[in-house]
């Protein structure tokens, strides 16, 4: 063709396929994970059979004989989920209409920066404060409890989703148009009806979507539990005893030495498949709802 | 008149009362991320006294508390954290200059980018699997620094693809326009114009990706990362600890000594993290009007 055509290959289309190949990385590490959480799982489903897993209602790779029901597992999960959101649910909304419908401007600028500093410290740390500080109180109101209780990690996860469900619900909130609390104003109505009867149910969309995303990260959390919540599986509701969640079994596990190809180390890839699967869905409900509703305004 | 007053009663009085009720609720729920913020740094501080000093700073991980010191999990998370960002940096900066100019709008882009928001999503201990899987056994690095590098690299990947997309989103179309007005080509207004302008956002992103994973401990659980070692890493391929597996390990440990060195290498941690994040906040509040000035 043209003269310059090298040139202009050289110089304008190595870049682009060079950056189009970084963006292909994300795809990759999306396969990666899926074929490395595979390669195990197959292996440990030749041992176990598809049934014991889902069906048993006993966790005990450890002891003779071996039980590999996840029930326990996903049942401490959710108990510590359920706890958390219970504790990040009303605590993030109230503070996101706090911020978001009655804050003076200082007030704002004085808060959102706590905010952002307590969803930057590290699990870890939430941990520490779970262990040394949330379960001794607890255990002074409440003898019996466990050192190791589902309560303790559970109220500490909540904590650490406070800025997370806050910061998208109030992103909601100002997304719902001026003109709408206006009219309900011009109606007679005071600053809590417009805020409960014209914006959250405005932004209904993006405060479950907020509540969604808030679940799935409670349910991949993982240093806070194994330091707080123990590492008993056990198919229980009660909060104040030891309980161990998908991601703390992995942690215990992996922290130890079980040698590749045994069967617990087989199990850590099956039950990460699970976790894997169950936050995908969150994910991709939450993300399809904070899209559907960025459409309407 | 009066058949009409009785049917409707405004109750401005309860209903005002009720507003100033619930508008207290809501500032306490606000406040209580304050009060929590407060008791857990306090309860650090307190906790760390008298633990923290040269000593510890400089000392390995010994049986003996007050002889025990965080210097290979420093010098770990250090060469974690460089790993990373040379891994994570360009990649991300790439991936987010090709989704922004090239592939805007196409059928490509809407994939990769709810893939990155999936991924940013998966939990981090998944990260860990991955990592064990890929880079410790299937590449065969071990138990490595390298191999946590890449894996934390990975782990913060769509964080720096994300907050680099917003800073070149920020770049006005207007600048574009000009250099093509000027002839220059695609990638000469990519390299030359959008890059420069959106460098400091791009930082601002990168620095916050890299303070979260500083303190992230779960994805390198899964690499092996060890607690008690009494060498400093001299190769990528040596083994390593870092800081928050340090604390891992003495915070689960019953004595309340142990505890309280967890508590001074906390601090040591949050304070890192308290640098990082002014830098970020410092490079935010020196760049952000100057786009709109021009």
């Amino acid at each position: 063709m043209l003269h310059f055509s090298d040139k202009f290959f050289r110089r304008e289309k190595g870049p682009e396929i060079l950056l189009a190949l970084a963006a292909s990385v994300s795809i990759l590490v999306t396969i990666g994970i899926i074929v490395s959480l595979f390669s195990e799982t197959s292996g440990f489903f030749k041992e176990v059979s598809v049934k014991e897993f889902f069906t048993d209602t006993k966790w005990t790779p450890f002891f003779r004989p071996a039980h590999y029901g996840i029930a326990p597992l996903v049942v401490g999960t959710m108990l510590i989920t359920f706890i958390a959101m219970g504790v990040a649910a009303p605590l993030g909304l109230a503070s996101a209409i706090y911020l978001s419908e009655y804050a003076p401007d200082k007030m704002r600028r004085l808060t959102k920066p706590v905010l952002e500093v307590l969803a930057g410290i590290p699990t870890i740390v939430y941990g520490y404060f779970a262990l040394t500080f949330v379960t001794p109180i607890i255990r002074t109101v409440l003898p019996h409890t466990n050192v190791f209780n589902a309560l303790s990690a559970g109220i500490v996860v909540g904590i650490m989703l406070i800025p997370m469900v806050s910061s998208l619900s109030e992103d909601a909130m100002m997304a719902v148009p001026n003109s709408l609390r206006e009219a309900a104003y011009a109606l007679g109505a005071t600053k809590l009806e417009v805020t409960l009867k014209v914006v959250i149910p405005s932004a209904v969309s993006g405060i479950v979507a907020s509540f969604i995303l808030a679940i799935s990260r409670a349910i991949g959390e993982t240093m806070i539990v194994t330091l707080a919540a123990g590492s008993t599986p056990k198919l229980t509701l009660n909060p104040l005893e030891s309980i161990q969640t998908m991601t703390a079994f992995i942690a215990q596990v992996l922290l130890g030495d079980a040698p590749f190809g045994s069967i617990e180390y087989k199990s850590v890839y099956a039950v990460a498949s699970v976790l894997f699967a169950i936050t995908l869905a969150f994910n991709l409900v939450g993300t399809w709802i904070v899209r559907r509703y960025k459409e309407v305004y | 008149m009066a058949l009409q007053d009785e049917i409707f009663s405004p109750r401005f009085e309860s209903r005002e009362r009720r507003n100033a009720i619930c508008k207290w609720l809501f500032f306490s729920a606000n406040l209580a991320g304050i009060l929590v913020l407060f008791l857990l740094l306090s309860k650090v501080l307190l906790d760390s006294i008298g633990w923290l000093d040269l000593q510890f700073i400089t000392s390995f991980p010994s049986r003996f508390p007050e002889r025990a010191g965080i210097l290979p999990a420093l010098y770990g998370t250090v060469y974690v954290m460089v790993i990373t960002a040379v891994f994570a940096i360009p990649l991300g900066i790439a991936a987010a200059v090709f989704l922004e100019e090239y592939a805007k709008g196409s059928k490509l882009l809407s994939i990769i980018q709810l893939n990155i928001y999936n991924l940013a999503g998966v939990p981090s201990i998944v990260y860990g699997i991955l990592g064990l899987t890929v880079f410790v056994r299937w590449m065969q690095l071990g138990r490595s620094l390298l191999a946590g590098g890449l894996t934390m690299g990975l782990l913060v990947l769509p964080v720096i693809i994300v907050t680099a997309q917003e800073a070149i989103r920020a770049v006005p179309e207007s600048w574009r326009h000009a250099a093509y007005a000027l002839g220059a080509s695609k990638w000469q207004t990519v390299r030359y114009v959008v890059l420069p302008s959106a460098l400091p956002g791009i930082l601002t992103g990168i620095i916050l990706a890299l303070s979260r994973a500083i303190g992230e401990t779960a994805p390198l659980i899964p690499i092996g990362a060890l607690t008690f070692i009494r060498t400093i890493p001299k190769s990528p391929f040596d083994s390593f600890t870092i800081l928050p597996i340090q604390i891992y390990n003495w915070t689960s440990r019953p004595r309340d000594e142990f505890r309280a060195i967890a508590a001074a290498a906390i601090v040591v941690l949050l304070g890192v993290l308290l640098a990082m994040n002014s830098i970020a906040i410092f490079l935010r509040n020196k760049y952000q009007g100057r786009i709109k000035e021009v």
